[in-house]
């Protein structure tokens, strides 16, 4: 915990900047929360990150928004929570109901298509991004190099080439990995 | 559209509501379920209007999520969005606050250490598959390849190298896809 900041010190700094987080991310907001909670505001550290982003992904509901629900509830409580998800969806909201009532007229033109792409294949790329800064965090796992190894790669095929359901990756892989890390612990 | 009556209001909210709580990995992995349930089922919006507003949701700012609002907007206007925006909020986030809470005051249980442990590498695998998820429709498709994964090239080289905001390369795709380079 060296290295991180007190965190966010009212409400308000919470709401605007989960605002501002918000809307820097185009095509998917965690790349942004990433770069902006650990390396900019330094109010997590990438264990933290991780930790968070695991229980985020394991519960329902958008990792994002659980992410900011839970930043949000360990410093200022409930208050925190909705100032937090309020930061991240009112102005976001806001946005895409407007694009909601243009679009329309613009979704033909080859231009607005094609940017569109383009956004799109960026998007990818920060998620791919935001993967390798965090690998780095595996190192002081106490399962190990290789059987972190193993589990991030069988999640990978499971999820990007053999399309397993999400939720069937998580109940199968989730409950033999957290047995091995208990048994690991244990020694 | 705008037709809908208070029953059929409701029970749209419930439908959201139960898609909630069985939306883990974020409310897109239950779009299928929701396409059946407002495109098939009862006919409320087309085919073209379920998929752009994912379309829509994606291209702008902030969580992808909020494609749930543009197809309540679609489906009864105003009252449409808030019915399915806030019953895909509520129960996840009542029960994300009610887990992250009771985690909290266990940390140091071995229980929850083994989650957090043995969670680590299975976070990083995911994220991983998403980004390819997202990235492989670009590859497949010959005429767009070359640029998709030069701009994947130059996203990956800029973030890990320099310390500057997503946003710009966002821009720098939008400019580039315009001009026609992917």
């Amino acid at each position: 915990m060296t290295d991180t900041s007190p965190g966010p010190r009212s409400l308000a700094d919470l709401f605007f900047s989960f605002n501002r987080l918000a809307l820097q991310g185009f095509g998917g907001v965690l790349a942004v929360a990433q770069v902006e909670l650990v390396e900019n505001k330094r109010w997590l550290t990438r264990e933290q990150f991780v930790e968070l982003l695991s229980a985020s992904q394991v519960l329902p509901g958008p990792n994002v928004v659980n992410l900011a629900l839970m930043l949000g509830d360990r410093w200022f409580g409930t208050r925190g929570a909705l100032a937090a998800l309020a930061g991240l969806l009112l102005v976001p909201l806001a946005i895409v109901m407007a694009l909601t009532l243009v679009y329309d007229r613009f979704s033909g033109v080859p231009a607005v298509a094609g940017a569109l792409r383009g956004m799109g294949a960026v998007a990818a790329g920060l998620v791919l991004v935001t993967a390798f800064k965090l690998i780095g965090t595996l190192r002081g796992n106490r399962m190990g190099a290789l059987a972190c190894g193993v589990i991030a790669a069988a999640t990978f095929a499971a999820i990007a080439l053999a399309r397993v359901p999400l939720v069937w990756v998580i109940l199968c892989i989730g409950p033999m990995a957290c047995a091995f890390a208990w048994r690991r612990l244990r020694r | 559209m705008n037709g809908l009556s208070a029953t059929d209001l409701l029970s749209l909210l419930g439908h959201f509501m139960l898609l909630s709580l069985l939306a883990v990995g974020g409310a897109i992995t239950t779009a299928s379920d929701m396409h059946r349930y407002v495109v098939v089922e009862h006919g409320w919006i087309s085919d073209a209007q379920f998929t752009s507003s994912i379309a829509i949701a994606q291209a702008a700012p902030g969580p992808n999520v909020l494609f749930v609002a543009v197809i309540g907007w679609n489906v009864a206007g105003a009252a449409g969005a808030l019915v399915t925006l806030a019953g895909t909020m509520l129960p996840s986030t009542l029960l994300v606050l009610a887990v992250s809470r009771w985690a909290a005051q266990r940390r140091e249980h071995p229980g929850v250490r083994a989650f957090t442990t043995g969670m680590a590498p299975l976070t990083l695998g995911l994220l991983l598959a998403t980004g390819w998820v997202l990235a492989e429709p670009f590859v497949r498709v010959p005429g767009q390849r070359v640029g998709a994964l030069a701009l994947i090239a130059v996203t990956i080289v800029a973030m890990m190298r320099f310390r500057l905001s997503p946003m710009w390369l966002v821009a720098l795709g939008a400019v580039v896809g315009a001009a026609g380079g992917i």
